[in-house]
């Protein structure tokens, strides 16, 4: 039975470099995760990086930038940590073996980026996340006595000891079916966020809500779940995502008029408001019947503005993506686009070490909230988020296991776990499918709780997730065999899927504001009087969520109207 | 919306059975792609049928398959197109090659794919004292290795690379195109260490025997091959490392036999291979004892008149205009006062991109 000072459950950047940190500070380490880590879903972040590392920038400026952007729901005292180490953590990143682009001089070229005041993402290409994701994966080949890898491997629940110490976890091998009790003395969730309630999302079919669900049924708060992110650039047609590079280059935004509409919106920063403030520009532009296409559901992005040499160069692969997906040669004609699901600034409250309230339970990433996005992330920031939270949990983690025997779980914890599985397994064929119910949760919540929201629609898709939930118990599976039974992972997956949603739209009815990307129709100002606050939120004795809040820490920067 | 018919190749490995095919018939626009229509089969149909996939839009890797015949990823290829290159008017869809299959659609990837990756030392050695700040190093240089970077380890390359088919062991396309990340990256520390493992290395950079065919598979340009080529000029041309397999004399060869004649001289080739790139290299006692050993494979070429006694003696020559045109192709080649980098992130993209000298 595998036993380790530290267990990470997924292999992003988060999990990755909480792997690397751990092993570094002289834990044994596990890092455990249901696909192969350059599958993971970091692999598909774009743009770049932030830090503040030009001569004429501060990370203070960036740390302001970032509190603006939350909307003043980020914890002020998490963004200071975040922003402050960013500089050091890329010049990590770039001594590791990232290719960051440079600039003529040979020094680490930046780029423009949303809700920024000055250039500071750097980046290669538009596929940042592969390169930094590719070269940590080589560290942990590099590393590989000090770190074990569980590629592969589907955690299905955390184990928590009487003491309501977090103490390993429950998992089984996808390619033979085998389970096994990991224990450790630290578990860090790193396994991303929850796109896939979301239809159309850019997230991929692995970002199901494991690692929310998770710690949620152990009871763990949640925090922010309301807070989602549509992405202003994905494409029309498949939800695709399109890099906020491609304006950070000097893309435009073009309505049906021909017009840069964002100067209406956002007159300074144009294209490059945050990402709540475009998302919304163009989905008022779209109910106003100034959209384009044959529906009017889509806005046009104009990058033929940017040479096309540079686009080659700097924005390749969304070439190719307007090629291979939309059939669009994006440096030759505008590629119609619109806002869609990217990123849930919610997830497992943390404090600014990755350290649940559940000790022994970490997280970090996507699946975390710390809080440094609040109410509306900045591009290029969750890269940044991964890295720093992750490296500091892998840090903590490895320190405080030091004084702490190992932990050893009873066998009955893993028969639970075989028997759970087991049980979906022999479900009778009736009810829906599992893919049916999927489906109508997508569209569900892309409907009612997406960049505009009100009471009714919320109530209404409050009632189909309740409904949803029933329907997913008898859900039933066509496989029955062991070997890679994906099937029965997406039984599972599905149950993970509804209790984030779940969250996430129980906490947009309870917000009676508007703030960030909760945007109330019925109460459209935000109202920092009442609302300056978090809302968290636990799994309660009858399963149902039970709803409190939490202040937000501000440190130096007071509430101010929130204009671009 | 049309409707498509898919022919996936399925293996059950429990079952005790040999893999099959089974049909299934899905609707869906023709632009969508061959991984939507196997998604809706799986969803529809059978939740049974197994394939590795997460992101649908060509970056994650994860669902490389051999679509009638041919590697690509599912997410990439369109139905319509993928129905046009049918044998039948069905799309066949069978797992990648090269690699044992575990279930369906999905391969062992760590088996083989993995395992080569590792061979190349796949991390940065970083040149010491590490700067306190970032390396300084030319733009161009980070462009460069972007295209290696730009691969996403799916495999497409290894599952048709016809060198590793003959040669299990051979390194492959996908580890050699990562060992070009680090050769041509000049942070790290041991560019020469580097080349010289893989020039003598049986199984390496001179095992390849440039059918392109990973260039075709690949569905992110990383064009696998032109790194090889890249990583052999590097080592033989920058490093002068003379390997044990004769890989570098026998590209000499190659290059001055055919300036020479127009075309490959075989019965010279070998020997120049062994020996040093000179007419008198066959007399070299060395030369003589390989040419020897060699003589079964020198049989065989006989019986299979790729070599006639004739030719040996008297080589084949291209008519003069034919080979004042071979010749201009080394004058231009050779012309340029930098060496073509085989790179399209610094060569351009299509036709009004490429530098033209």
């Amino acid at each position: 039975m595998p036993a380790h000072d530290v267990l990470i459950i997924g292999a992003g950047l988060a999990g990755q470099r909480a792997a690397l940190a751990a092993a570094e500070a002289g834990a044994s380490v596990a890092i455990m995760s249901k696909v192969h880590p350059v599958r993971s879903h970091s692999v598909a972040a774009a743009g770049g990086i932030n830090a503040a590392i030009a001569i004429d920038d501060d990370w203070t400026e960036h740390a302001y930038d970032t509190v603006k952007g939350s909307d003043y729901l980020g914890d002020q005292d998490a963004i200071e940590i975040m922003c402050s180490e960013a500089p050091g953590e890329a010049m990590h990143l770039e001594h590791m073996g990232v290719t960051f682009h440079r600039n003529e001089k040979g020094e680490l070229d930046l780029r423009a980026f949303g809700g920024a005041s000055k250039k500071r993402t750097a980046y290669v290409a538009d596929i940042t996340g592969q390169a930094i994701l590719h070269v940590l994966y080589e560290q942990l080949m590099r590393y590989h006595e000090s770190v074990d890898r569980y590629e592969e491997w589907f955690a299905t629940s955390l184990i928590v000891d009487a003491g309501g110490h977090c103490a390993g976890a429950v998992a089984r091998d996808v390619r033979t079916g085998a389970m096994e009790i990991f224990d450790a003395k630290s578990v860090i969730l790193a396994s991303g966020g929850n796109g896939q309630c979301y239809k159309p999302t850019t997230n991929a079919l692995i970002c199901t809500g494991d690692g929310i669900a998770q710690a949620y049924r152990v009871g763990a708060p949640i925090m922010d779940m309301e807070m989602v992110q549509y992405h202003p650039t994905t494409l029309a047609e498949n939800g695709f995502l399109i890099t906020e590079g491609a304006r950070g280059e000097g893309a435009h935004l073009l309505n049906s008029e021909g017009r840069r509409f964002m100067e209406d919106y956002a007159p300074s920063k144009m294209e490059l408001a945050s990402r709540d403030v475009v998302s919304r520009a163009e989905q008022t532009e779209i109910n106003e019947g100034r959209g384009v296409g044959a529906d009017g559901q889509g806005i046009y992005l104009d990058i033929t503005v940017v040479a096309r040499k540079r686009v080659l160069e700097a924005l390749r692969e969304i070439v190719n993506i307007g090629r291979d997906f939309a059939g669009t040669d994006i440096t030759r004609e505008p590629i119609m686009i619109r806002p869609g699901q990217h990123y849930i600034m919610g997830g497992v409250k943390t404090d600014v070490d990755g350290q649940t309230p559940i000790t022994g339970l970490y997280a970090a990433g996507e699946v975390a909230c710390v809080s440094v996005h609040g109410g509306n992330r900045l591009g290029a920031n969750s890269l940044l988020d991964t890295l720093i939270f992750g490296r500091r949990s892998g840090e903590h983690a490895a320190a405080r296991g030091k004084e702490l025997p190992m932990p050893h779980a009873p066998v009955s914890r893993l028969r639970e776990d075989a028997e759970r599985i087991e049980a979906i397994i022999a479900r009778e064929h009736g009810g829906r499918r599992i893919s049916e119910i999927k489906d109508e949760l997508g569209t569900t919540m892309n409907e009612f709780v997406a960049v505009y929201r009100e009471e009714d629609g919320l109530q209404k898709a409050h009632e189909i997730v309740h409904r949803l939930k029933e329907e997913a118990e008898a859900a039933y599976v066509d496989d029955r065999g062991t070997v890679f039974n994906q099937d029965v992972l997406g039984a599972i997956e599905l149950g993970y899927m509804l209790d984030c949603a779940e969250a996430s739209v129980v906490a947009a009815i309870e917000r009676k504001e508007s703030r960030g990307a909760q945007f109330r129709i019925d109460y459209p100002e935000r109202n920092d009087e009442e609302w300056l606050k978090h809302i968290d939120i636990t799994r309660g004795p009858d399963g149902e969520p039970e709803i409190s809040y939490s202040p937000v820490t501000i440190t130096k920067w007071q509430p101010e109207v929130r204009k671009y | 919306m049309a409707e498509f018919t898919l022919r996936l190749r399925r293996y059950d490995p429990e079952s005790g059975d040999a893999p099959y095919w089974e049909e299934h018939t899905v609707d869906l626009e023709p632009h969508r792609s061959v991984l939507e229509a196997i998604l809706q089969a799986k969803a529809r149909f059978d939740g049974s049928i197994g394939i590795r996939c997460s992101c649908r839009a060509a970056i994650c890797g994860s669902c490389g398959v051999r679509i009638n015949g041919t590697p690509d990823l599912a997410c990439h290829t369109h139905l319509d197109k993928a129905q046009r290159h049918s044998r039948d008017g069905v799309i066949e869809v069978e797992p990648m090659g090269n690699m044992p299959v575990i279930k369906d659609l999905i391969v062992d990837m760590e088996a083989v794919h993995w395992k080569k990756i590792r061979r190349v030392t796949p991390w940065l050695i970083a040149k010491q004292p590490v700067p306190e700040r970032e390396y300084i190093v030319p733009r161009e240089t980070m462009v460069d290795v972007t295209q290696s970077m730009a691969c996403i380890q799916c495999g497409a390359c290894v599952s048709d690379c016809l060198a590793m088919e003959v040669d299990p062991d051979f390194i492959g396309p996908a580890a050699l195109a990562k060992a070009y990340r680090f050769v041509g990256d000049p942070r790290d520390d041991q560019p020469y260490e580097r080349l010289k493992d893989l020039a003598e290395d049986p199984h390496g950079i001179y095992d390849c025997t440039h059918c392109f065919m990973c260039i075709d598979a690949c569905p992110k340009d990383v064009a696998p091959m032109s790194q090889i080529m890249r990583l052999r000029r590097r080592a033989g041309s920058d490093y002068g490392i003379e390997d044990r397999n004769n890989g570098e004399r026998h590209e000499q060869a190659f290059v001055t036999l055919v300036r020479k004649y127009g075309l490959l001289d075989e019965a010279e080739l070998v020997p120049r291979s062994y020996g040093g790139d000179s007419p008198l290299s066959k007399f070299k006692p060395s030369v003589q004892k390989e040419l020897a050993s060699s003589l079964p494979s020198i049989a065989k070429a006989l019986l299979r008149r790729k070599v006639t006694p004739a030719k040996v003696l008297k080589p084949h020559r291209l008519a003069k205009r034919d080979l004042q045109q071979i010749r201009r192709i080394y004058e231009e080649v050779e012309g340029h006062p930098e060496r073509l980098e085989l790179n399209l992130y610094i060569t351009g993209y299509d036709e009004d991109e490429v530098v033209t000298p």
